[in-house]
């Protein structure tokens, strides 16, 4: 049998280039992975002995523990390198720091970084697995696998669901993730946000475009609420946090008026009374919380898949730790 | 003693006397002595073939950074004209934001001097429009003339303030130098790291919008109209943009405009996967954008070409995009370039290439050359027009190799640069 296996390749930067068969790929290889966190002992040796640098050029709490938790519950060694207190608040360039993590002979590096492109530059300058956690407004491929799951789990199969993404757009890694994942699944998506923080052709990336969020609960089976950046008040794209929600923030008066059921996801951190009332956040329509829990999972299936494991055998990788 | 060179055999091609024919040059101390069929050359000529070759007058570039003083990592003034002389320009203009700018005249005698020394291609400054090019105060616009400027400019950056423009535009005519501009408007644009587009969208990359620029030229072509001074606008890369100088030309507005040879043949699709050799500011623009700037010059609404070279060391550029800077290197490309896609693909003639690449520049800032005229300075290239080779950017004479034409396949290139009867440089 000489079959063309099917991979990733050697790093995860992107949803936009992935194909549909590798987007399912790495949903199917998270369901096994599901049950670890579920155990009363959350460890398995699929990755024992690899070691892993979860390098974080900017702030990031949720992120970074989920993808610590998905290390550790699959027994690699990790070390976390945050922007302060590292050689690179002393000028060392991010090419010198790849060089010297590699120099160190570490296995996979876990990326955030404020400039998009980022993690690209770093997987086409190392032998290592990178994988991007994060890059300007560019991608956030986790984060859209994570949702990708989620809305699977709850409302089966993404083909022709209608999802509308509102916020922040222009600045939103997570948006463009979605934005990629989603329509290679065939689902239809749609942006919603005012045109300050809109990217300047939404339609040529295949979305379409409300301006009004009444419009967008009216069309949707999801909404994927954004955070507001608070310092995008200051750039002036939004003239009020007041104004915005009153305008743009999703509540469940808004909910009520849907013709369906509306499943709501949001990122996270929210800002609650702004992008989303919390009344919604915490109400039957959210599966906030089960983004979260399934963002380890989706970890560790991208983590297993980029160090070589194959999906169909997650379950007894998984199984023989038990042994 | 005299020097006495008898180019013999080429394809002489001088637009500025409508001349495109199989002749002989020779050229006596310095000077162009004579153009015609079968001259004798004396015993004491250098009798150089250029059967299969053209011989034009030498190409002038009249945008281009150097980067001494202060960048000398990137460039020099001597590896800059290196360069140029390697590219086939007899002559280059060296824009003034270097550190520290040029906007005084002892800072452009530093220039003259220092082309001088290098001893190959012309090096002409450019000064400063404004002291410190901080945008508020003019310089010393006629004694910086006197030291040898040949025109003024803040390019890196635009004038912003209309008012200082205005003043610009109606001192220089005192000098008849022309006054340059790099049109941006930058409250639209200062984020930007790329052309603003679909592109810049799936990248997650701040845009320039078009109308950054637009905003800028038609600005300038108003205040050239108002003051009936003459404004040179900067590689032009918007589609509004070369109608605007289209109509006003129309109107008699004193404009001269430049293309450069990247915003001639790439799209903003070549920064796809983050590609800072293809970061430029004007940024490569949309394919309407290349379109209209190709009609320009082929119309001479972009009556000239330049490269805007912008040295740049490689650990410069190998750094995330928005991190990189803005620019790449031209005056080893340029010939190549224009000749295999912009005459290649019937854009332009060759005697309009030279016209855009050598005449105009020079008529434009009032620069000897640019002509084949008995009696004219001897400043001609000599290239050929079908060589195939290909681009390898370690091999420049330049101190950088930030160009995103490396291992491109181009067919023709520059054969012999003389400056003053003197060859600087041959293949």
């Amino acid at each position: 049998m000489s079959e063309e296996r099917l991979s990733l390749g050697k790093d995860l930067v992107g949803l936009e280039h992935l194909s549909a068969e590798q987007l399912q790929m790495i949903l199917d290889t998270a369901e096994p992975f599901k049950e670890i966190s579920e155990r009363r002992i959350k460890k398995v040796p699929v990755l024992r002995g690899k070691t892993i640098v979860n390098l974080f050029f900017e702030a990031s709490t949720r992120t970074r523990i989920s993808f610590e938790f998905a290390e550790k519950r699959l027994s690699a060694d990790t070390v976390n390198i945050s922007s302060s207190g590292s050689s690179v608040v002393k000028g060392e360039t991010l090419v010198d720091t790849a060089r010297n993590l590699e120099a160190m002979r570490i296995d996979m590096v876990v990326i955030r970084h404020g400039a998009s492109g980022a993690a690209r530059f770093l997987a086409e300058r190392i032998p290592s697995n990178v994988i991007n956690a994060g890059d300007g407004w560019h991608e956030h491929p986790t984060q859209g696998l994570l949702d990708l799951l989620t809305i699977r789990d709850h409302r089966g199969p993404l083909q022709g669901l209608k999802v509308c993404i509102v916020g922040d757009i222009l600045h939103s890694r997570v948006a463009r993730s979605n934005i990629y994942g989603l329509r290679t699944l065939g689902a239809e998506v749609a942006v919603c946000g005012p045109r300050t923080l809109m990217p300047p052709s939404p339609e040529e990336m295949g979305c379409t475009v409300f301006t009004h969020v009444e419009e967008a609960i009216e069309w949707a089976d999801v909404l994927n609420v954004l955070r507001l950046q608070l310092e995008r008040m200051e750039g002036g794209y939004v003239p009020s946090l007041r104004e915005y929600n009153r305008i743009w923030g999703v509540s469940s008066r808004r909910l009520e008026a849907a013709p369906r059921d509306i499943l709501v996801l949001h990122p996270g951190p929210m800002n609650r009374g702004v992008e989303i009332d919390s009344d919604v956040a915490d109400g039957d329509h959210s599966v906030i919380l089960n983004q979260v829990t399934n963002g380890v999972a989706v970890r560790m299936a991208v983590l297993y898949l980029l160090a070589g494991g194959q999906p169909e055998k997650a379950e007894a990788a998984k199984q023989g730790a038990e042994s | 003693m005299t020097a006495k060179t008898l180019l013999k055999g080429g394809r002489v091609v001088d637009p500025s006397q409508a001349v495109d024919d199989s002749l002989d040059v020779l050229l006596v101390d310095g000077a162009v002595a004579k153009v015609g069929s079968d001259v004798v050359a004396g015993e004491d000529t250098e009798v150089v073939d250029c059967s299969g070759l053209v011989v034009a007058p030498g190409l002038i570039d009249v945008h281009v950074h150097l980067r001494e003083p202060g960048e000398e990592h990137k460039e020099t003034i001597a590896t800059g004209a290196a360069s140029a002389a390697a590219g086939g320009f007899t002559a280059v203009c060296a824009m003034p934001n270097t550190d520290p700018p040029i906007d005084d005249p002892a800072a452009v005698g530093f220039v003259v001097a220092a082309g001088r020394a290098a001893g190959l291609s012309r090096v002409y400054p450019v000064g400063c429009i404004s002291v410190g090019r901080e945008g508020r105060r003019l310089t010393l616009v006629g004694e910086m003339v006197d030291a040898g400027a040949v025109a003024i400019t803040d390019d890196g950056s635009p004038v912003m303030n209309s008012g200082l423009m205005r003043l610009a535009l109606e001192y220089a005519q005192a000098f008849d130098v022309p006054v340059a501009d790099h049109p941006e408007d930058v409250g639209l644009s200062a984020k930007g790291h790329m052309n603003e587009g679909i592109v810049s969208a799936r990248l997650g990359l701040a845009g320039k919008p078009n109308a950054s620029e637009d905003i800028h030229i038609v600005r300038d072509l108003l205040l050239a109209e108002l003051t009936g001074g003459h404004i040179h606008l900067q590689h032009v890369s918007t589609r509004f943009g070369v109608e605007s100088i289209r109509q006003a030309k129309a109107r008699g507005v004193r404009v001269t405009a430049e293309a450069s040879p990247h915003h001639l043949v790439l799209t903003h699709e070549a920064v796809d996967g983050y590609r800072t050799e293809a970061k430029m500011n004007p940024p490569l623009r949309t394919q309407a954008d290349v379109d209209a700037v190709r009609q320009g010059v082929a119309d001479g609404t972009l009556d000239t070409i330049a490269t805007d070279h912008a040295p740049h060391h490689y650990d410069e550029k190998e750094a995330a995009f928005a991190d990189a800077p803005n620019g790449i290197v031209g005056l080893e490309t340029a010939l190549g370039v224009v000749l295999t896609r912009v005459v290649g693909e019937g854009v332009i003639d060759l005697p309009t290439m030279v016209e855009r690449m050598s005449c105009q520049p020079a008529r434009a800032f009032n620069l000897p050359g640019g002509t084949l005229t008995e009696g004219a300075v001897a400043d001609i290239t000599v290239f050929d027009p079908d060589e195939k080779w290909t681009v390898d950017a370690a091999a420049f004479a330049s101190k950088s190799r930030n160009t995103p034409f490396d291992g491109w396949e181009l067919r023709g290139r520059p054969r012999r640069t003389i400056v003053g009867g003197r060859t600087v440089w041959s293949a």
